[in-house]
């Protein structure tokens, strides 16, 4: 370990080896923060165009003809087909490029090693392709979105025949395949990294650092990489079943159907087999999403409360419940497929037991702020955020897993309510509150902390505005994916005035929020430049990282990796002068652990 | 225009690049830090807490009262009545917990904002209390769970023996209803057999025949094209002439699965498709029937989703899907109930199939036995019922580039068809 610190002093790194293709793990995590950055600029303005059409249907727009220009929005007037492509692109770069690239990617890798004492991930090289596997595969989403017959549009889900055909949907041509690939490519990358991160957790943690003293952070990131490890690969097995099913005309997915007015002959399949793959995957990536957020804000609300984090046992407890019962609670997605009934009671149990580990980490966080004394930092900011998202979006769950409300209520807008807030909005929130909170360990600079709390507000404000009416419209029956909602013309005149209504206010609220990200965009990038040089512990932490210096060395610690003593929680602990005790201070005589 | 835009963008830019030099010299000056925010922004930050949480709760306390059941009216099914009631228990729960926990999270946030006299509280755990939010959080769910799946197997049960059997076959995008008449059963059906005049795939003696005799034709056709192909008459690239042939090939092959698939049923089964009738125009339902519906699709997942009978199932290729619900409110009921003339039922698509998704839709009426009939016999006094939908109904089917050749031949109004074939 000395060695590879003294050498990594003297050696002089080149340009490309420093900034391109670096195998240090803090410059891998920026370099995952800035692609999830630029792909998420992408997917909110995917996101505000198709807003323009949802809030004011069928109006001509110079900002969809800017855009899209003439081929997908002919006089500024969105195509159907492309609108179900911005649905679909939208989707899969937040899910997968955003909150799990964007999200494992940056902070596993800047706190892993940091936070359990190690000099860098066990192994540089898988870390650097996991990086540049998750550029190709961002690379090829994006490109996707220029190719002649549109990009994948059957959703983010992928649903079979629909995604297989051309005939069905222009997207699922050209489009799709390019979607298929980005994935497979998304899904290697994904899986060198959380194998990196496993391997890590657990072979390099400095002297003393029991996995009771390990920072929520680093428990959260190594469970998330467990279960990316577990699920990952069955999507990626779903995803080859059905390249073989376009490309090589096997039936895993096709039974008795006529796409166009072709009969196919393909048969015996069955498309629910794909949702099942898809789900197995699918359900645990919420978590994928989540955990990181939730043991990011973990973190921040103890450090900015001054308190130790409540139940830090029951929230390691809470993380493996959520984890374990993640992978057996696919089918509550599948209610209404056809799937036996049976199955659909028994998803609905084990679905519900979810909201007991959640139950216990809100409460925990309730308690951590209780007679806290709370510094407003930004990134404190979001992390109520963060919690009054979890539990906005969380209780809804309690209705979409109970089958026989789920019937009603299934694909329409209030699931895309639900999983925004519950999954999207938490997870986000929770990137922003680490982005604040250790920008100076990443830049060795400080954000502006104005700027940041205008951020906040105009975010939560803006996301709640977003997403909280959906749940009317949804309550309503609006499907989700629709172009428009003029077949209500034909039936309810009085709800389609309602749902017209409140789709304009949601427009309005997603523009004004979209329009709020640029103020995050210019404070990173200016404070990249220009931010207030750092100190080395700026929040008075007591993790690990803190006592790294400001300016990044190779290896991380100049000299010997510190030993680790306590807990990373002892805020405000009686008997101390100050309200933090570094985890590398010793254990005074007489003194209990916690 | 586009122009002013840009410089209206640059000049932005410049000018917040310039506040921001004025803000770090200014603070560079005052010896501010960024990461200590001083008492009095702590202190706006914890108070917006508190308005933030205000006018959340007033908001949502308004939506409800504005959209509070999202517009839809009372359910008019008798499993319908069960689900509202559902749906009312939990409401209860997650409103209280919605309101109680986001009140402590933001009053908490509030009241225990930052100080510099105080001390934080040291409380790493307490077992009494984390008891206490798994044993509550558990026992309520297991109220939720009990009665979720109670309502729910009443919901999947089998349907009782006189349930009316009635097929909704989807395709892109539009519905066809099969109503199994008056033998409640439904003529097998498979997707080799349909074409312009069975678009359905029905399988009667007559339909197969046709079909056999309709496949020899396309060989004969495309046999006769790569006749010309091979003396010259005919100029095709490669890649046509290979279609051809592997279009000979597979009509063959699938010819071969209907022969196999006719000696299989045999006579026995084609009977049961003589009373059937199709509509493409409406679904009609008879108030207090309890109904059997069998989803079927033709080319990719489709969702038969009825909002105001509470009941939704996705329509999957190559399988039958079964959902029932008995109506209890007649569409003029509605109307008197909802003071909305023009009120209709819907059959909704909602599940993701293509770009007319959100096109895809059937108008339902539900009525009386005698106006059933009526419907039946009678195009005019359908048109009575649903008035307008019915008409853009038309209009769009017309619009519907997709299976233009297949659909041909497919009335729009009510068609007798077991009685042609047999």
């Amino acid at each position: 370990m000395a060695a590879t610190a003294a050498h990594g002093h003297h050696h002089k790194e080149s340009f490309i080896t420093k900034y391109i293709f670096s195998q240090d793990h803090k410059m891998i995590g920026k370099q995952f923060l800035v692609t999830a950055i630029v792909m998420a600029v992408v997917a909110v303005i995917l996101s505000v165009l198709f807003r323009i059409q949802l809030g004011w249907p069928g109006e001509s727009n110079s900002v969809l003809s800017f855009f899209l220009g003439d081929t997908w929005a002919p006089n500024g007037v969105l195509d159907r087909g492309m609108y179900l492509g911005l649905v679909t692109i939208h989707g899969t770069i937040m899910v997968f490029f955003v909150l799990t690239g964007g999200l494992s990617g940056t902070f596993s890798n800047l706190l892993i090693p940091l936070q359990v004492g190690a000099r860098d991930m066990a192994s540089g090289l898988l870390n650097m392709i996991s990086y540049w596997l998750f550029f190709l595969s961002s690379a090829l989403m994006l490109y996707s979105l220029f190719i002649e017959t549109g990009p994948a549009s059957a959703g983010w889900t992928i649903y079979p025949p629909l995604s297989i055909y051309e005939e069905a949907i222009g997207g699922s041509g050209q489009g799709m395949t390019l979607w298929l690939l980005s994935m497979t490519v998304f899904i290697a990358s994904s899986l060198l990294g959380s194998l990196n991160y496993i391997v890590t957790v657990l072979n390099l943690r400095t002297k003393g650092m029991k996995m009771t003293r390990l920072p929520l952070t680093v428990w959260a990131f190594f469970i998330t990489a467990v279960i990316g490890v577990l699920s990952f690969p069955v999507l990626v097995s779903a995803v080859v079943l059905m390249m073989m099913d376009r490309l090589l005309g096997t039936s895993f997915y096709i039974n008795d159907a006529i796409v166009g007015t072709e009969l196919l002959e393909q048969s015996g399949g069955s498309p629910i087999l794909f949702e099942h793959l898809f789900w197995f995957l699918g359900h645990p990536e919420v978590y994928i999403v989540l955990l990181p957020a939730l043991g990011l804000t973990s973190e921040i609300v103890s450090t900015n409360s001054r308190k130790p984090i409540f139940g830090y046992r029951a929230m390691i407890g809470s993380i493996l419940a959520i984890a374990f019962l993640s992978f057996i609670v696919w089918g509550h997605h599948m209610f209404v497929t056809g799937m036996n009934p049976f199955l659909g009671g028994v998803f609905v149990f084990t679905t519900l037991l979810i909201a007991i580990p959640s139950a216990v980490k809100v409460f925990n966080y309730l308690t951590t702020l209780w007679k806290g004394n709370i510094k407003y930092t930004p990134a404190m900011l979001f992390s109520v955020g963060l919690v009054s998202s979890f539990i906005t979006g969380g209780i809804t769950g309690v209705i979409l897993a109970d089958s026989a409300l789920d019937i009603q209520v299934h694909d329409t807008y209030f699931v895309v309510a639900h999983f925004h807030i519950v999954m999207g909005l938490s997870a986000i929130f929770g990137m922003f509150a680490g982005v604040y909170h250790w920008f100076p360990k990443m830049y060795g600079k400080m954000m502006n902390s104005k700027l940041g709390m205008v951020h906040f507000w105009i975010t939560l404000v803006g996301a709640y505005g977003v997403f909280f009416p959906m749940h009317f419209i949804g309550i309503g029956g609006a499907p989700r994916r629709y172009y428009d909602y003029s077949v209500w013309e034909n039936f309810d005149t009085n709800q389609y005035e309602m749902i017209l209504d409140l789709n304009q206010v949601i427009s309005v609220f997603a523009i004004i929020a979209a329009l709020g990200q640029i103020i995050f965009i210019f404070n990173f990038f200016y404070s990249i430049r220009r931010g207030q040089v750092a100190v080395q512990n700026p929040w008075k932490g007591n993790a690990l990282e803190w006592t790294t210096p400001v300016e990044h060395v190779h290896g991380n610690w100049p000299g010997e990796v510190p030993e680790v003593h306590r807990w990373p929680y002892d805020y405000s602990k009686p008997g101390f002068e100050e309200d933090f005790v570094p985890q590398t201070t010793p254990i005074g005589a007489g003194e209990e652990e916690h | 225009m586009k122009l002013i835009v840009l410089a209206v963008i640059v000049l932005t830019v410049i000018a917040v690049a310039q506040l921001m030099r004025v803000y770090e010299l200014s603070s560079k000056l005052r010896g501010h830090r960024e990461e200590d925010i001083n008492l009095k922004t702590n202190n706006i930050n914890a108070g917006l807490m508190l308005v933030f949480i205000t006018v959340f709760f007033g908001s949502t306390l308004y939506m409800l009262w504005l959209y509070g059941n999202g517009g839809l009216p009372e359910a008019a099914s008798e499993h319908g009545v069960d689900v509202d009631w559902l749906y009312g228990v939990n409401w209860i729960i997650v409103f209280t917990v919605f309101f109680v926990t986001n009140s402590l999270l933001f009053f908490f946030a509030y009241k225990y904002s930052y100080h510099p006299e105080r001390k934080a509280y040291y409380f790493p755990h307490d077992n009494k209390l984390e008891m206490i939010w798994t044993v509550v959080p558990a026992a309520a769910l297991a109220v939720i769970i009990i009665l979720g799946l109670m309502t729910w197997n009443k919901i999947t049960g089998a349907p009782s023996d006189d349930a009316v059997v009635v097929e909704l076959y989807a395709k892109q995008f539009d519905w066809t209803v099969r109503y199994s008449g008056e033998d409640n059963q439904l003529g097998y059906a498979d997707y080799k057999l349909v074409n312009g005049e069975n678009p359905l795939g029905v399988i009667t003696s007559d339909n197969i025949d046709k079909r056999i005799a309709e496949i020899d034709d396309l060989i004969e056709q495309n046999q006769t094209r790569l006749d010309g192909i091979a003396n010259g008459t005919n100029i095709a690239s490669a890649a046509n002439e290979y279609k051809l042939q592997h279009d000979i090939e597979k009509m063959g092959r699938i010819k071969q699965r209907i022969i196999k698939m006719a000696e299989a049923y045999n006579d026995s089964i084609y009977s049961k498709a003589n009373d059937d009738f199709t509509s493409k125009s409406a679904l009609f339902l008879i108030k207090g029937k309890e109904y059997q519906f069998v989803l079927r699709s033709r080319d990719v997942l489709h969702s038969a989703y009825f909002p105001h009978f509470r009941a939704q199932m996705n329509c999957v290729p190559g399988m039958r899907t079964t959902i029932k619900f008995t109506p209890t409110i007649t569409t003029q009921e509605m109307r008197e109930k909802t003071g909305n003339k023009d009120f209709s039922y819907i059959l909704l698509c909602n599940k993701i199939c293509g770009v007319s998704h959100s096109n895809m839709f059937l108008p339902v009426i539900v009525g009386s036995e005698e106006e059933f009939q009526a419907w039946r016999n009678d195009g005019v006094s359908t048109a009575m019922i649903v008035s307008s939908a019915v008409e853009v109904a038309e209009e769009l089917e017309v619009e519907e580039p997709a299976m233009e050749a297949q659909a041909e031949g497919e009335e729009a109004v009510v068609e007798g068809e077991g009685g042609d074939h047999n």
